[in-house]
């Protein structure tokens, strides 16, 4: 089955929709409107400008530039997980930690998977290893910026206690235990609450977009099943590498707190 | 037990050379914001710092900072709490038992939510909880800031007993008469720097 093609005008008639979004903004007084133009005009011009680039990878098939787009989404995905955390690391670590976490999982995630289980021709084939590489960076950045976010506030909020056991000689790893572990669960239930709802509340829209170009549903579904495994490995990864080198960087090598190396809480 | 401090300067605090001796008590004075908790703080390796600090000749560079912190007994202003209830925080209850009952509580005191203790009550259990280590050292914040003139007669005989055993303290106070009912010696913070005065 081939899938049917989307005209300008069908677009048209769909963009039509957030005229209502626009419409409810403005008689409510919401305030939205600047935003709303904003994001609608970020969206379209950000999948147009996607669409041109992976037409060039897919027509080139080129390890470098597959290698080059790889790195510029990961260098996106590093920026992205930390910026909204509200205490963050000093300097260049707080970037550092956030694209070095995304990095190692996602870049392990993509060519594992990419070399056992799908195995394109050639391996980096962008066709296949751009969506992917995707797919797990959208979901990894969530998971390592909600760990990173619980690591920097609890162990801020609960300095007093951290050093009560430091002083009565606990080790730092023994004394931030159960901060770590705070951290490691608000980065990892998100991906577990997906799986638990995929196929029963939400029908992913990754497999929705394989049904509609003309995929047969089992087929839509192994790759579903294929991504959700990734996303959980990934996730995992990249939250409990985020989240211990937080730690090594919170604390120092005398089992100090180092609260001095994150910035100040942004209020805004 | 001899407490040694060559040099040693942190953020906001001049560099002290100072020597606490066995069973001597020293109280540290000085206004709010001064530097006296900086001091103690330096001194149990809690912030970074720099400069020599040694028991008994025994650099604390010679070990891990927690064998050091569990021979130099740092007590914070504030007690800290990391557990739902009091006895989960202390593994040794047999041991600590005469203590809390020395400081005015029963064993029943074990089972208290740590959320219903009121500040006095919270400051003379981590005192207990400080001392079940038996620390060669006593660096207390201001261990009697909080609780009423019962509890504070409680606590400076558990600090004599230790004193006598020759254990040494160094105590911040803003208690004048609390300084010179344990201490013979003081020093006086003002802005960081330390200098020795009359207590």
């Amino acid at each position: 089955m081939n899938p049917i093609a989307l005209s300008n005008l069908d677009l048209a008639l769909a963009a039509g929709l957030v005229l209502v979004h626009a419409a409810l903004s403005l008689a409510l007084s919401l305030g939205l409107g600047k935003q709303l133009i904003i994001a609608v005009s970020r969206m379209v011009i950000q999948l147009a400008l996607l669409g041109l680039v992976l037409q060039f990878l897919f027509e080139t098939v080129s390890p470098w530039l597959t290698l080059l787009a790889a790195f510029v989404m990961i260098g996106f995905a590093g920026h992205e997980a930390v910026a909204r955390i509200g205490r963050k690391f000093r300097g260049a670590w707080g970037h550092g930690i956030g694209t070095a976490s995304v990095l190692v999982a996602a870049m392990l995630i993509t060519t594992y998977t990419l070399a056992t289980q799908v195995q394109p021709d050639p391996w980096y084939h962008p066709r296949y290893a751009i969506p992917l590489l995707g797919m797990v960076l959208g979901n990894t950045l969530t998971g390592v910026s909600l760990g990173l976010n619980t690591l920097t506030a609890t162990a801020s909020r609960e300095r007093v206690a951290i050093e009560a056991q430091l002083a009565l000689g606990a080790t730092i790893w023994r004394a931030m235990r159960p901060t770590l572990r705070e951290a490691m669960r608000s980065g990892l239930i998100p991906i577990i609450n997906s799986m638990v709802a995929t196929g029963l509340i939400a029908i992913p829209g990754m497999m929705t977009g394989q049904i509609l170009a003309g995929a047969s549903p089992e087929t839509a579904i192994r790759y579903q099943l294929l991504v959700m495994f990734m996303i959980a490995g990934g996730t995992g990864i990249g939250v409990f590498a985020a989240v211990y080198a937080g730690t090594w960087r919170l604390t120092d090598a005398r089992h100090r707190l180092r609260l001095d190396r994150l910035a100040q809480a942004q209020t805004d | 037990m001899t407490l040694r401090l060559r040099g040693l300067k942190a953020r906001g605090l001049a560099p002290i050379d100072f020597e606490l001796a066995a069973g001597e008590c020293v109280a540290v004075m000085g206004p709010s914001g001064s530097g006296k908790s900086l001091l103690l703080r330096a001194i149990a390796d809690l912030d970074p710092n720099e400069g020599a600090a040694a028991l008994d000749n025994e650099d604390r560079t010679a070990m891990t900072a927690p064998e050091w912190r569990r021979r130099i007994g740092y007590l914070a202003p504030v007690p800290g709490w990391w557990a739902d209830r009091v006895g989960a925080h202390f593994p040794d209850r047999e041991g600590a038992e005469p203590l809390i009952e020395a400081l005015g509580f029963e064993a029943a005191a074990f089972d208290w939510p740590v959320a219903r203790l009121s500040t006095g009550e919270g400051q003379r259990l981590a005192l207990a909880r400080l001392l079940v280590g038996a620390p060669r050292v006593l660096l207390l914040d201001e261990p009697t800031g909080a609780v009423d003139e019962a509890s504070r007669d409680a606590v400076e005989d558990l600090l004599k007993q230790r004193l006598s055993a020759g254990v040494p303290i160094l105590l911040v106070t803003h208690d004048k008469n609390q300084a010179r009912r344990l201490a013979k010696r003081a020093l006086k913070i003002d802005k960081g720097v330390v200098r020795e005065a009359a207590p």
